[in-house]
């Protein structure tokens, strides 16, 4: 059991040792936090044999008295394991792709620093059981995420990471105020303690107020749809290394974990039975407008952030219809993107390091100078559109199969009417992008270093994959405990405190 | 009761001065504001009446009727949290004016679409 | 940024070493008294601001590269990193208080309370050095220049 806190520890003590180390020696930031990352990918691996188990771990050793738990606990079950996976081996391919990536720009160690600050606190947000230690891991991410979009310094990085700021802040604020209403409501703040209490008071105004503080606030984390303004100019911007780490990783964990693992296992869905409701008509609004606004956007980068958007709005979608199907898919359907999505910010960002451009109708005919960016990311465009038999398919199929279930017929066709343009806009960026003839000016461009390379066609052969996890043998071993917990619900508390 | 209404009109002020301001500064001083709402909202709910400083000396034995001590950890770490967004905030902000020449937020768009 | 007058610099002379040592008394009565690591660092990194206020920042552009402000601010934090990870390397929990479990002092003094002394030092010494760094990018640093 001591193995659980090593996941902030490692990253956190890393950073600060590189920061010391690199005034000595340049490179060293290099071998310090690849190690690092390597470790963590390990270890989560490791933690691959506790599925189906929740594990508590008291912090300092103050165990509960008379079953009350007064320390700050730990807490690891099947679906932070899962999420576990996806921050720890795409922080890692990320990482490997930074040594060549980030040569372009200056002052590289105080990047290293930045990015394993952000590892920690992604972490520690998804182990952590008690809501108050939740809310400082948010903030540190938050944080290492606002100077690492504005890392190379020109005027539109600055311009996005202010707008991200002012929006990140005020969610925190929300966030902070929601967390006061919440203690004065239940005396305590370990998440199961608090799942007990709320079970035992039932529906009342103060439970209505301190969720829709919440869903604002954690939703404007998530970018859901009328809050989502800050993300198409914030991912463009951060360079590709970083908007892969946001767009795949940061959204997910800051802003859609913590919806689920707060309204589902804390609140519960029968003592707030409109969140269902709102989960589902900001998921359907989310995917319908941004997939429109993606449509004539010329920049490669902020169609892929649009797109973004509308995938989080099929996983809200999903995680709204209340059934254990609807979970299954929408679980399933964020591993999908996790792996396809950073798949195509790399590959953005090799095409930025070979030719500096990122508009699309400059380019064209990229395909016969550099063809593993070419062919990956065609893997990974038709992964999310979700062609078979890549993974994106069976992940949107679980979905539109669990909204038929639940009678909502009328939105399952929206849902694969919006599946349809995905792959149009997909299509068109690949073709403006990648085939025709190639443009005078790139006659001397190659394929990006091997390093680059290997990460991506490690992340294409995971998106090819994924499938595979609907297996039988499989999913028991991966996506069923995870649904598993989703499906107990309130049951949360039992099974931390009591087991 | 009151009390509580009178930091969410603070709080309500702060969302203001983001929302209308148009200057770059009075946004910061806006989410500055909103912060401080915040955390008079947290020490208010820590309140006891007829409660004394949770602090354990000598004289004041281990029983006595204190006020909550766990919403000023959480506060003293919120004031933290806040000092580090607000500096990071207003060096942005002095960076932003080298490079656009203004504060105002209509002129710094160069990204839309 | 220029220097104040003669009676401003002298007054400053006086009051610098009390503002410190008061710094210094919040730190380490952290664990008795109202305080603690962060505030204690505010206090420290106020009296350095106070001099350069004083005497102007032509005195200190030509030290500000010795006076390396974000090493010690690296060394601080990597220092309370190192505390708390003492209890996981010998077998117990992660940031277990071993020195109340194995020597504890009497209740009320000075040396009590294990390591929490210890941390909060840690936290002075890193909040004050960050403080201060921070006042010297925004307050003297030309653009492009490195700490």
């Amino acid at each position: 059991m001591n193995l659980l806190p090593l996941f902030v520890v490692v990253p956190l003590g890393t950073a600060f040792i590189t920061l010391i180390i690199s005034k000595l020696w340049d490179r060293s930031a290099d071998w310090l936090a690849n190690i690092a990352t390597i470790f963590l990918m390990g270890l989560a691996i490791y933690c691959l044999r506790f599925t189906g188990q929740t594990i508590t771990y008291f912090a300092g050793g103050w165990e509960p008295v008379e079953g009350i738990p007064f320390g700050i606990a730990i807490v690891v079950d099947s679906l932070t394991i899962v999420m576990l996976l996806i921050v720890n081996i795409v922080g890692f391919g990320v990482n490997i792709y930074s040594i060549n990536y980030m040569s372009h720009y200056t002052d590289k160690p105080k990047y290293y620093t930045l990015f394993l600050l952000m590892m920690a606190g992604l972490n520690g947000v998804l182990i952590s059981g008690d809501l108050f230690n939740l809310f400082v891991f948010l903030e540190i991410t938050a944080i290492a995420s606002y100077a690492l979009v504005a890392f190379g310094i020109g005027s539109e990085e600055l311009e996005a990471s202010f707008k991200y700021q002012i929006l990140g802040g005020t969610a925190s604020a929300l966030i902070l105020l929601g967390l006061a209403l919440f203690y004065f409501m239940t005396g305590t703040l370990n998440l199961a303690d608090a799942s007990q209490i709320i079970n035992q008071i039932g529906t009342n105004p103060a439970l209505v107020f301190i969720s829709i503080l919440f869903l604002v606030g954690f939703g404007l984390k998530a970018a859901l749809m009328p809050f989502h303004s800050w993300l198409p100019d914030a991912h463009p911007s951060a360079p590709a290394p970083i908007s892969a780490m946001l767009s795949g990783v940061v959204i997910k964990v800051l802003g859609v974990y913590t919806l689920v693992r707060l309204f589902i296992n804390v609140f519960g869905f029968n003592n707030v039975p409109f969140i269902p409701t709102i989960f589902i008509i900001l998921g359907v609004l989310s995917m319908v407008v941004s997939a429109y606004l993606a449509l004539g956007q010329n920049d490669y980068k902020r169609l892929l952030a649009y797109s973004s958007i509308s995938q989080i709005g099929y996983v809200m979608f999903a995680f709204g219809l209340g059934t254990p199907l609807g979970f299954l898919g929408g679980i399933f359907h964020l591993l999908n993107h996790a792996a396809s999505k950073s798949l195509l910010f790399l590959n953005s960002g090799a095409i930025v390091y070979a030719t500096d451009n990122r508009d699309m109708t400059k380019m064209g005919g990229l395909s016969t100078k550099m063809p593993v960016t070419s062919y990956t990311s065609l893997v990974g465009s038709l992964s999310i559109s979700g062609i078979p038999p890549l993974g994106g398919f069976w992940s949107k199929l679980v979905i539109i199969i669990a909204a038929v279930q639940a009678k909502h017929y009328i939105l399952s066709g929206v849902a694969i009417l919006i599946s349809i343009v995905t792959l149009v806009y997909y299509l068109k960026s690949q073709r403006l992008a990648f085939w025709g003839t190639l443009n005078d000016i790139y006659k001397n461009i190659k394929e990006g270093p091997f390093g680059m390379s290997f990460i991506c066609i490690l992340l294409a052969l995971l998106s090819i994959g994924m499938g595979l996890l609907l297996l039988p043998s499989l999913r028991s071993l991966l996506l069923d405990p995870a649904v598993d917990v989703l499906k107990n619900g309130i049951d949360y508390g039992k099974t931390v405190l009591g087991g | 009761m009151i009390v509580f209404i009178l930091a969410i009109i603070l709080f309500s002020i702060g969302l203001y001065g983001i929302l209308v301001k148009r200057n770059l500064i009075k946004m910061i001083i806006g989410l500055v504001i909103m912060e401080y709402a915040v955390n008079l909202m947290l020490a208010l709910v820590g309140f006891r009446t007829g409660g004394i400083a949770p602090i354990i000396t000598s004289e004041i034995p281990e029983a006595a009727k204190f006020v909550d001590p766990l919403p000023q950890a959480i506060v003293l770490t919120a004031i933290v949290i806040g000092l580090g967004t607000t500096a990071l905030l207003v060096s942005f902000a002095v960076r932003i004016h080298e490079k656009y020449d203004t504060f105002d937020v209509r002129k710094i768009r160069k990204l839309r679409g | 940024m220029r220097g104040m007058t003669l009676i401003v610099k002298q007054i400053t002379n006086l009051m610098v070493p009390s503002i410190l040592l008061l710094g210094i008394y919040v730190v380490l009565h952290g664990h008795l008294t109202p305080g603690g690591g962060f505030a204690g660092g505010v206090l420290i990194a106020g009296c350095f601001t106070l001099l350069i206020l004083a005497y102007g920042s032509e005195r200190i552009k030509s030290e500000a590269k010795k006076m390396r402000a974000s090493l010690t601010e690296s060394i601080g934090i990597f220092l309370f990193w190192f505390i708390t990870i003492i209890g996981l390397l010998n077998g117990t929990y992660f940031f277990y208080n071993i020195i109340a479990k194995t020597n504890p002092g009497e209740p009320f003094k000075l040396f009590s309370a294990g390591i929490i002394p210890l941390c909060n030092i840690a936290i002075g010494i890193e909040v004050g050095a960050a403080l201060f760094s921070i006042f010297i990018t925004l307050a003297i640093l030309k653009v492009g220049e490195r700490l």
